[in-house]
């Protein structure tokens, strides 16, 4: 089974990998593609409590700024500090070293497969 | 119930097929697909300003004006003094609405006495060729919107003037019957001039213009021509860095180097002394021309405009939020009042520091002054910086 078959997807191009209760978040490929080299990422801080939708972050490149969604609700038990010094991270591992942040939560919401993020990034073109 | 006028389709340029061999992805710009990047836009800024970078720039608008009125019918319709600009060299100039906005901005080549191409920003294209047609009213002169039949690419950076020199086919025509080498003849162009030239037998104008401040070239030929000119050229400077280069990385080359940009620094609205160009309009030695009596009055181009009364300055920050177009200026860390707005802004990524362009209100457009940007709720201090960001080193 491939990384990308594991995974959960938003429709708002993050990836969700939901082990022990503990929500590993980061952007797709797909999404990190779409906004270009990535230059800045600005992170939530640890022990911030979230709610499903909440803006956690922004992540930048230089043409456009992206919003980081929490794809659960929860609080916040860590975040990468790594891709703070090297954001590129997210453009050459975007669903492994560029991981973004990590949520406690109680209750996962419904999320997409691999095959139904396809959908969606093919419907995007 | 009436139905939606459909959609126009894309155009796609002559180089499409070769960006999409290429992994390009692409852009809606100005009603082309363009690519705007082919692997990371940070990757091809750096070629461009160390090595070299290749341009498709098919969408920019090429009109031209042929007879014998040429260089007077430029005079009324352009702000600059089209007459004085002699054969073989090029100017950069505005087209001036009658209240002193700008309409475009534009580069002019004379390419023989009676001939002039004159470059249009592609999204502004038809309204210049419009206007170049009906100001050239009663002029003895043709108006041509050739866009479709001239192609343009542009190669730029340090090391373009090698990998051109060295580009097989290519027959540089300096003067009449000369024989001077393609490397001599290219050396010798210096920067707004323009030199007649043939590729594998196709004609092709050179200039040694561009936009992105390095040096470098612009070519022009024809549709057909541009696939095998672009393969040629990629292939020549595979030994000295050249890549290709798509419009992200355009747009922060020229944001570094200090350029305005049409419908960001530039603009309907936007009188050109405001932008910082000033230059480009002249009042001695030529009479009328369309927005000459707006200029001399000095009245703002619009004075419910958010740029009215302020003028186009550089700022740069520290850490690497950079503040985008249409962000609040203002002059302190807490109040309301605007005191201007950011029309371009990225992280720079020569110098690793968030700049941008903005319209400041005067008494603040002073270097060193600093103010405050507001970067999506947060206030962010900027300091006033002369432009451009960055210059070439000298060689």
């Amino acid at each position: 089974m491939s990384r990308e078959d594991e995974l959960r997807y938003t429709s708002e191009h993050e990836w969700v990998e939901a082990a022990d209760g503990v929500a590993t978040v980061g952007i797709t490929g797909y999404a990190a593609g779409r906004l270009g080299d990535v230059v800045y990422v600005d992170l939530p801080t640890v022990g911030q409590a979230v709610a499903e939708g909440d803006v956690l972050g922004e992540i930048e490149s230089t043409k456009s700024v992206g919003e980081l969604f929490a794809p659960v609700s929860g609080h916040v038990t860590a975040v990468n500090d790594t891709v703070g010094a090297t954001p590129e991270l997210v453009n050459s591992d975007p669903l492994g070293e560029g991981w973004l942040v990590r949520i406690a939560y109680t209750e996962l919401p419904e999320l997409l497969d691999h095959a139904g993020y396809q959908a969606i990034t093919e419907a995007e073109g | 119930m009436t139905d939606a006028p459909p959609e126009a389709p894309l155009l796609r340029s002559p180089l499409h097929e070769a960006h999409v061999a290429a992994g390009a992805s692409f852009t809606d710009f100005a009603g082309w697909q363009m690519p705007v990047r082919y692997s990371s836009e940070l990757a091809e800024h750096a070629a461009v300003r160390t090595h070299a970078g290749l341009f498709d720039l098919s969408h920019m608008g090429e009109i031209l004006l042929v007879g014998p009125g040429a260089a007077d019918a430029l005079d009324y319709a352009l702000a600059g003094r089209m007459s004085a600009v002699a054969e073989r060299q090029a100017k950069y100039t505005v087209m001036l609405a009658e209240n002193g906005g700008v309409v475009d901005d534009l580069i002019v080549y004379r390419t023989g006495p009676d001939r002039f191409l004159v470059v249009a920003n592609a999204s502004n294209r038809r309204t210049v060729a419009t206007e170049l047609r009906s100001r050239a009213e009663g002029f003895e002169v043709l108006v041509e919107d050739e866009s479709d039949d001239i192609g343009l690419v542009a190669l730029q950076g340090p090391r373009s003037l090698e990998v051109l020199a060295d580009l097989e086919g290519l027959d540089v025509w300096p003067g009449a019957r000369e024989t001077v080498s393609a490397e001599q003849a290219l050396t010798e162009l210096k920067y707004y001039r323009s030199i007649p030239a043939e590729f594998q037998g196709r004609r092709m104008l050179i200039a040694r213009t561009g936009y992105t401040g390095e040096d470098g070239f612009e070519l022009f030929t024809a549709p057909e021509t541009l696939r095998a000119l672009w393969d040629a050229l990629l292939e020549t400077g595979r030994g000295s860095g050249l890549a290709p280069v798509g419009l992200a990385a355009r747009d922060t080359l020229r944001l570094e180097a200090g350029m305005p940009l049409y419908g960001h620094e530039l603009g309907l609205t936007i009188l050109p002394s405001q932008a910082g160009i000033g230059r480009t309009v002249v009042l001695e030695g030529k009479g009328d021309f369309v927005g000459r009596a707006a200029i001399e009055s000095g009245a703002p181009a619009d004075a419910e405009s958010i740029f009215s009364g302020r003028v186009l300055v550089g700022l740069v920050a520290e850490g690497r939020r950079a503040a985008r177009a249409g962000y609040a200026v203002h002059r302190t860390e807490s109040d309301h009042d605007k005191v201007g707005v950011v029309t371009s802004g990225a992280l720079s990524p020569s110098l690793g520091r968030p700049v941008a362009m903005a319209f400041l209100d005067p008494d603040l457009s002073e270097p060193g002054t600093t103010v405050f940007l507001d970067v999506r709720g947060s206030r962010l201090p900027a300091t006033v910086t002369s432009l451009p960001f960055y210059t070439r080193p000298a060689k």
